[in-house]
């Protein structure tokens, strides 16, 4: 099938489950009465409005291309990162290398995406800005808290700009048979992601008992994460077909975005409380962020950030096999179906269409 | 032209955005006075404000930092519509105030910082005597407090590059006119008005 027709079926399909969603959230909205009720439906509707946020940014990003989707990427960094620094404590000190990190880490970080230098994209913050930025810091000669202040800073950096830039860094992806479809392997990932989470919620509310870490994230249980797992997991092996996997290698994929989705949401939890959690993502009405879905806190808590290095990684390969052969990915990737990616002439198969 | 620019690039880097508690925004003569933190906070507070009341306002600028160089000088009277105050301890202060006095002549409104120098604290230092003679002269004149919160984080004494830190600007409602209490009384209620509107700082570890 060619990326052409996978998308528009994706798209289609994806629109009909959001209407129908829709449809009943608002239903629900107005049977409800009782108090807890009206806030799950509440919640269950601003989750739904998110979701048509989600498929509108995507629609724009595989129609405007990649170059537009990476800036739009990377304008979200920037917007997160600003966020996180506005929270945390700032010293006079740290303001060099919070300037190194806007002004050159992160363009330079998205400029290597932009030319796929791999190599260098994925050690340059967590190693050359790890060793630099306190480095600047300690220019300044201010002791007081200096671990607590450049950990603050080397996290949010991490978090705002390396994880965030992977989401279109998986666009970027050369592999055989699945050229120029990276968006929809962005998609599979945002749909389990998604699905896990709302799935969570679900069976956590249905068959939760046994609370995993009560103090960090209060809804959290072991029968809402292996409920909401294991649906994430079938349907990520449901949409194998968009992606270069077999159906097992699908599930196996989801299974990791899952667990690793389920990890970073709750350290990052931890995170947002010992922040005091309040501030983040609720700067004020004044922090008009336009067609961005949601602030900092609700890209975070999802977990949707996590997983996104492990699999751009787990899809290369292991190292050295990365471009040329990933046949362990299972026989996705080997089908070569007649008339694949002809049918409808060259954008679908050049890449740098992109 | 020049000042949207500006305010693009406050709103892309600062934020900047308004915040009014006890007051809403009026086309009428004011004197806007705030706590100062960073030179970023004119044109913090005049980008705040609403389009049709930037024309009318004008926020004084320290004559020894925006009226320097030729990029600073334009931006501050293209841009900003600023009034240059001389700071220097060699004009007697009474002609200091010769410009705003003539601003407010004309019915303009006003942008001002009493501290006199940038002040690296949260709360607001002890005022100069110039407001209360502005308030004194042109009773007319509304007087609404400001505060403008991470201006001084954003872009501290002695760095060139701003941070992008969320900066907002919170006006309050305005200060009861001079009555006979003295100049002492009255600039520390103006500088409590200010402080007052200082938001709750966070708890954070």
């Amino acid at each position: 099938m060619a990326a052409l027709d996978k998308s528009l079926i994706l798209f289609g399909v994806v629109s009909a489950l959001l209407v129908i969603a829709s449809l009943i959230g608002a239903v629900l909205a107005r049977r409800v009465t009782s108090e807890a009720g009206v806030a799950t439906v509440a919640n269950l509707n601003a989750r739904i409005r998110s979701w048509w946020v989600m498929v509108a940014i995507f629609a724009a990003c595989s129609i405007l291309g990649f170059t537009a989707t990476l800036l739009l990427f990377a304008l979200t960094s920037f917007y997160t990162l600003r966020e996180f620094v506005s929270l945390m404590p700032t010293q006079r000190a740290d303001h060099v290398p919070l300037a190194a990190a806007f002004y050159v880490l992160l363009p330079l970080h998205y400029w290597l995406v932009w030319i796929d230098w791999y190599g260098l994209f994925t050690i340059l913050i967590p190693v050359y800005g790890f060793l630099l930025l306190p480095s600047l810091s300690s220019l300044q000669g201010d002791p007081a808290n200096f671990l607590s202040r450049i950990s603050r800073i080397q996290w949010g950096v991490m978090l705002t700009v390396y994880c965030i830039s992977y989401a279109p860094a998986l666009v970027l992806l050369q592999i055989p048979g699945f050229e120029g479809q990276g968006f929809l392997l962005l998609f599979f990932l945002t749909a389990v992601v998604q699905l896990s989470d709302v799935m969570q919620y679900v069976f956590g509310k249905l068959l939760g008992k046994t609370k995993i870490a009560p103090v960090i994230s209060p809804s959290k249980t072991v029968e809402g994460l292996v409920g909401g797992g294991l649906s994430a997991v079938a349907a990520g092996a449901a949409l194998w077909w968009i992606t270069p996997f077999s159906p097992w290698a699908a599930a196996i994929m989801a299974c990791i975005t899952v667990i690793a989705g389920f990890l970073g949401g709750l350290s990052l939890s931890a995170v947002k409380r010992s922040m005091g959690g309040q501030g983040l993502g609720n700067h004020g009405a004044g922090a008009r962020r336009r067609a961005r879905p949601h602030g900092f806190s609700e890209l975070c808590g999802s977990g949707l950030l996590p997983p996104d290095p492990l699999l751009l990684h787990l899809t290369r390969g292991f190292p050295g096999h990365a471009q040329t052969d990933p046949s362990w990915i299972g026989q996705g990737a080997a089908r070569k179906e007649p008339g694949f990616g002809d049918s409808l002439g060259p954008p679908c198969q050049q890449p740098s269409a992109w | 032209m020049i000042d949207l620019v500006l305010i693009g690039l406050t709103r892309f880097l600062v934020g900047g955005h308004a915040h009014w508690v006890g007051t809403v925004p009026q086309e009428r003569q004011r004197i806007y006075f705030a706590n100062h933190g960073s030179h970023l906070d004119a044109l913090l507070l005049w980008s705040a404000l609403p389009r049709e009341l930037r024309a009318t306002t004008h926020p004084a600028a320290a004559q020894d930092y925006w009226g320097t160089g030729t990029v600073k000088r334009f931006l501050a009277q293209k841009g900003l519509n600023a009034v240059l105050v001389d700071r220097s301890r060699s004009s007697t202060s009474g002609d200091a105030l010769a410009p705003l006095r003539k601003v407010l002549a004309e019915g303009r409104s006003l942008i001002l910082f009493p501290e006199g120098t940038r002040s690296g604290n949260r709360m607001p230092g002890p005022f100069k005597s110039g407001l209360y003679r502005l308030a004194m002269e042109f009773p007319s004149a509304e007087l609404i407090p400001a505060y403008l919160d991470n201006p001084a984080r954003a872009l501290p004494k002695g760095t060139f590059l701003p941070l992008p830190i969320i900066c907002r600007t919170h006006f309050g409602a305005a200060l009861e006119p001079v009555e006979d209490g003295g100049k002492e009384q009255f600039l520390e209620r103006a500088r409590a008005a200010v402080a007052a509107l200082a938001p709750p700082v966070e708890a954070m570890s």
